[in-house]
């Protein structure tokens, strides 16, 4: 019989949950690490690793039957046929949406370690001074230095690969070396210093594949199918990294099929004493105590069991007395760039070899260093220059023996890219739990509530007509812009719900990521950003989960929590 | 032609692959469930062995031949194009696109007829060709002018399903493409003479 009581409660397995586990545990403590879905083993349960792209019935696609039984999903690219089992269901676990909202969550251990983008950048104090600069909601209560030190422990022990630009507004990291350019983007790299005095650089894109090996990680193979599991522990997940640093200490329980329903809370003591588990197969409910508790759910989960909690006190949940938990929803706004033809001499005899995990990336430079646009914030961009493939066909004229031996070869290059942007924290973008309606396992669902607003909107224009100026100074031809329907969610980047802050009447959490009403709770997955920046903010989530565990360890031995 | 999804987002590669997937494809604008977002009501979508008899699977198998020969590499008959499509039509087609495809098929021998005085299964190769090159000249020019909303030129589906069902199969990948499965390094600027095949995706 397993003892339910541990030093500390680590929930989810995700990116975040991974790095609390395995700081918690080298730091000395028993950890209890609950994940609500099933176990994925490394290399093992990466069933499709290997398989030849060409033994799916449908080559990797989509069935009529699929898109029914995954209503949200089938909304972007997500539903496929070759890794589908890493998705969550939409009919176990549905949600109400007041306005559409695409949420796209992965369900078992390492939840979206599994299947991330894997783009890897720091933010600045151009953002986490944004907010208080602009006025805008409240001020981040950290600065860049105070996630510096963090930033680079994350990136040596993840392994990030990347270039050194020395840009401010994108700090340079502890990077392995980067994956090059190749010759097509290599072409409007080196133009671009010369156009636009400068401010807009092409870099490679800082991915967390690895370049160089790691103990028990070899370098990445250049296959390109990380979203199937990497059987070389190439890229950053839970499974190659964080969870066997976590096993190796002996000190870390890592339970499956746990779903977390709610945080008990002592209300004498003004302390989470622990949480309560619906086992999601035998549906029976536990009880695990733990001096500390890292909520590490992704950003509405993980807003969804604080709302449950301690509504004894509280009826809007643990961390409402702000009247902030649950707001400022926000995601990367995209899909919107352009793209065009490289028809540079002596282009059609270059080729590139391997197939790069990664693409390059166009920092931020609106608004910044004397700019001034119409709209607050900014965005970035990734794109990748590529010889078209057999695709190119489709749209042309001709059959035979002839045509089937050209399309065989690589088409013309193609160059593109498309903008992340930056979505402003807004109070009405919100979250609430949806009594009417109740999952699988018979719990109250989420309803939310969220969409663009005018700055975003205005911003969206010049990350359409910014891309196509790019490539046209950059000697780019037949330059053609894009817009495509884009909901928030979908760059399945939830950020927001319970926010850092420096005050607890209008944050949910404090400068360590504490909930202000439990300081013994920890949240460090995307509900405790305060802004959003425009950097994918996954490497920002491991920093400051390695940074909250340090203080509440120190904090432990003090005795203050 | 819609390049747009082409360039698609490098943040997570599988989405940029799977953008320019589609948005490749899009040029002849994916049929069914490969067509992302779309929404029309499925319910009397028919299963593959109540569509297509062993007949029609030879039949379509001559029609991909014919699109895609064997060549220095097999053709899409070796590669089992004729089943592939049925398996697409039958899972992934909407009950609608199904209707154009079965009426297409029959369509398209009564062109045969028409033009050659046989059925397809009899004509010649040359005959084959000849019909199948006036058959695509007549879908592109009614692709390019096609309004919102209409339906996809029967001869578009078969050829789409021809292009899709080939290079996606393991001859495609392994033969008619250059398939490394794990290359090992990435080399950013490699020289390329014509005659030198694709280096296939994966994911």
């Amino acid at each position: 019989m397993q003892s339910n009581t541990y030093d500390a409660i680590v929930v989810g397995s995700g990116i975040s949950g991974g790095w609390a586990a395995k700081e918690l545990s080298e730091r000395g403590l028993q950890v209890l690490w609950l994940e609500r879905g099933k176990n994925v083993e490394h290399i093992r349960d990466y069933v499709n690793a290997t398989r030849g792209p060409w033994e799916y019935p449908h080559r990797g696609g989509r069935t009529v039957a699929m898109e029914e039984a995954y209503p949200v999903l089938r909304r972007d690219y997500p539903l496929n046929e070759k890794n589908l089992d890493w998705w969550a269901s939409d009919q176990d676990s549905p949600y109400t949406e007041i306005r559409r909202f695409d949420w796209f969550r992965g369900y078992q251990v390492g939840g979206r370690s599994l299947l991330w983008g894997r783009q890897s950048y720091r933010l600045s104090d151009f953002d986490f001074e944004a907010n208080a600069r602009d006025g805008i909601a409240i001020d981040w209560p950290i600065r860049y230095a105070d996630v510096a030190p963090w930033y680079d422990h994350v990136e040596r022990f993840a392994g990030i690969s990347g270039s050194r630009e020395n840009m401010a507004q994108l700090p340079d990291g502890r990077f392995q070396p980067a994956m090059a350019l190749n010759c097509g983007e290599e072409i409007v790299a080196s133009r671009l210093p010369n156009a636009f005095d400068g401010q807009r650089r092409l870099i490679p894109g800082r991915v967390a594949n690895l370049t160089e090996a790691l103990p028990g990680r070899a370098p990445c193979q250049y296959r390109n199918a990380c979203w199937l599991g990497c059987p070389y522990g190439a890229y950053f997940s839970t499974q190659a990294s964080t969870l066997p640093a976590a096993m190796a200490t002996g000190r870390t329980r890592l339970v499956p099929f746990s779903i977390v329903t709610e945080i008990v809370y002592d209300r004498d003591r003004r302390r989470a004493t622990g949480v309560r588990v619906l086992d999601a197969v035998s549906e029976r409910w536990t009880e695990y105590s733990a001096p500390i508790v890292f909520l590490c759910a992704s950003a509405l989960n993980s807003t969804w069991i604080l709302m449950r909690s301690a509504t004894d006190v509280w009826p809007g949940g643990l961390g409402s007395s702000s009247g902030e938990l649950g707001h400022n929803l926000m995601d990367h706004h995209f899909r919107v760039g352009a793209e065009g033809a490289l028809e540079e001499p002596g282009l059609d005899g270059q080729y590139y070899y391997g197939r790069r995990p990664t693409g390059f990336y166009i920092p931020r430079y609106r608004n910044l260093f004397g700019d001034r646009r119409p709209y607050l914030r900014g965005f970035g961009y990734q794109g990748s220059a590529s010889r078209e493939g057999w695709q190119r066909a489709v749209g042309e004229l001709g059959i035979g023996g002839a045509f089937k031996d050209a399309m065989a070869e690589p088409g013309p290059w193609r160059i593109g890219a498309t903008a992340f942007g930056e979505m402003l924290p807004a109070h009405s973008n919100r979250l609430g739990i949806d009594a009417s309606r109740t999952d699988k396992w018979g719990l109250p669902v989420l309803k939310i509530d969220c969409g663009l607003g005018e700055n975003e909107l205005a911003m969206r224009a010049d990350m359409m007509n910014d891309m196509a100026e790019t490539l046209e100074a950059a000697g780019v031809r037949d330059v053609r812009t894009f817009e495509a329907d884009y909901a928030p969610g979908m760059g399945i980047h939830e950020m927001g719900t319970a926010r850092m802050g420096r005050d607890p009447a209008t944050s949910v959490l404090n400068e360590w990521n504490q909930v202000w009403d439990a300081p013994n709770v920890f949240v460090t997955d995307g509900a405790c950003m305060t802004s959003a920046a425009c950097q994918n903010p996954s490497l920002t989530y491991m920093a400051l989960t390695a940074r909250a565990v340090d203080h509440a360890v120190a904090e432990l031995n003090r005795r203050n929590l | 032609m819609a390049r747009e999804a082409k360039a698609l987002s490098a943040e997570l590669m599988s989405r940029r692959e799977a953008m320019i997937r589609i948005g490749a494809l899009m040029g002849g604008t994916m049929v069914g469930a490969q067509a992302l977002l779309s929404g029309c009501a499925t319910q009397d979508a028919r299963p593959a062995n109540e569509l297509f008899s062993a007949a029609d699977v030879a039949y379509l198998d001559e029609i991909a031949e014919t699109i895609l020969p064997e060549t220095g590499t097999p053709g899409a008959k070796a590669a089992g194009v004729g089943a592939f499509m049925t398996v697409m039509v039958a899972d992934t087609y909407r009950a609608d696109e199904q209707a154009v495809f079965m009426r297409g098929l029959e369509t398209m021998n009564e062109e045969c007829l028409a033009q050659h005085g046989v059925s397809f299964m009899a004509a010649t190769a040359a005959q084959r060709t000849a019909l199948l090159e006036r058959l695509d000249r007549e879908q592109f020019d009614y692709m390019r002018n096609r309004r919102p909303g209409a339906p996809v030129h029967y001869f578009r589906m078969l050829k789409e399903l021809t292009l899709q069902g080939y290079f996606t199969s393991e001859i495609g990948y392994t033969e008619a493409m250059r398939y490394i499965e794990a290359p090992g390094r990435f080399d950013p600027c490699v020289p390329y003479s014509p005659g030198d095949r694709i280096f296939a995706p994966h994911a």
